[in-house]
């Protein structure tokens, strides 16, 4: 059976907390484990903190009509899980560089460059699609609560 | 000289003069006591409170206290990392105290032992 969640909220710093743990509350009933809950909360934090502070940084123009948004639309699909995050901010030039670790455009705010290299550590697979001045989306999936069945299989 | 490990978590229990609710400074260490949740919103936080007692206390060595962090991401490696390039200019060091299982982790993913020193 597959479930869904859509959820949309203002680009500010606080809503960080806000986000992961309301996918980490979607995520609940996969029976993930612990370690798999953090893995999530900590993707999906990187990924909201890159649309706050690149997607709507600085050079982002906002428009009139629309404050800046982070989108996020996630799902489960048996014992799989799905998530989208997207702006509609500045993009990324260069999407292969962006992703290399250690690689930051900020560093005067102290970036670590560790973001894409973090989503790609705690998720099973991560793609990622940027249009200058249209956007980013993030996707990433993981597989979740079953780790104690594979291990007793193998 | 640098301080053992049991004197430190005493110290850490204890507390020295505070300064403000999560920041202590004992000797020449300024201690911070780490937020529950350590993102981007709360870093900037940190770092903030952190790099004004440096200046104004004049101490040292930066001991991060772990104790109640539950919650890490890249943007608390990037303000560890921006603490460290501060405070060894003048030889400080920076500690790490009570780190869980996950907060070790994401600080050895992010190659971050060479800089830092543990007290558990």
């Amino acid at each position: 059976m597959k479930k869904e969640m859509k959820m949309e909220f203002d680009a500010l710093s606080e809503n960080e907390g806000f986000a992961r743990v309301a996918v980490a509350a979607f995520l609940t009933p996969l029976n993930p484990t612990l370690e798999e809950v953090e893995d999530v909360k900590t993707a999906v934090s990187e990924a909201v903190t890159n649309c706050i502070i690149h997607g709507y940084g600085p050079g982002y123009e906002g428009r009139e009509d629309e404050s800046p948004k982070i989108y996020i639309h996630s799902t489960i699909e048996g014992d799989k899980f799905f998530i989208e995050i997207k702006d509609k901010g500045i993009g990324i030039e260069n999407v292969k560089q962006a992703m290399e670790p250690l690689f930051t455009s900020k560093p005067e705010l102290e970036r670590s460059g560790m973001g894409f290299a973090f989503m790609e550590a705690f998720m099973d697979k991560l793609f990622v699609e940027s249009t200058p001045f249209k956007g980013t989306i993030v996707k990433m999936e993981k597989q979740c609560g079953h780790i104690s069945e594979k291990a007793n299989e193998e | 000289m640098f301080m053992s490990s049991f004197f430190m978590q005493k110290m850490l229990k204890t507390g020295g003069k505070k300064v403000e609710e999560k920041f202590q400074i004992v000797d020449n260490y300024l201690i911070v006591k780490v937020p529950e949740e350590l993102d981007h919103h709360q870093s900037v936080m940190v770092r903030q409170n952190a790099d004004k007692y440096l200046l104004d206390e004049r101490v040292e060595h930066l001991v991060f206290d772990f104790e109640k962090t539950r919650f890490m991401d890249s943007s608390g490696i990037g303000m560890i990392v921006g603490r460290y390039k501060k405070v060894s200019c003048f030889g400080g060091k920076i500690l790490i105290a009570n780190a869980g299982e996950r907060i070790k982790k994401i600080l050895s993913l992010s190659g971050l032992e060479g800089m830092i020193e543990w007290i558990d």
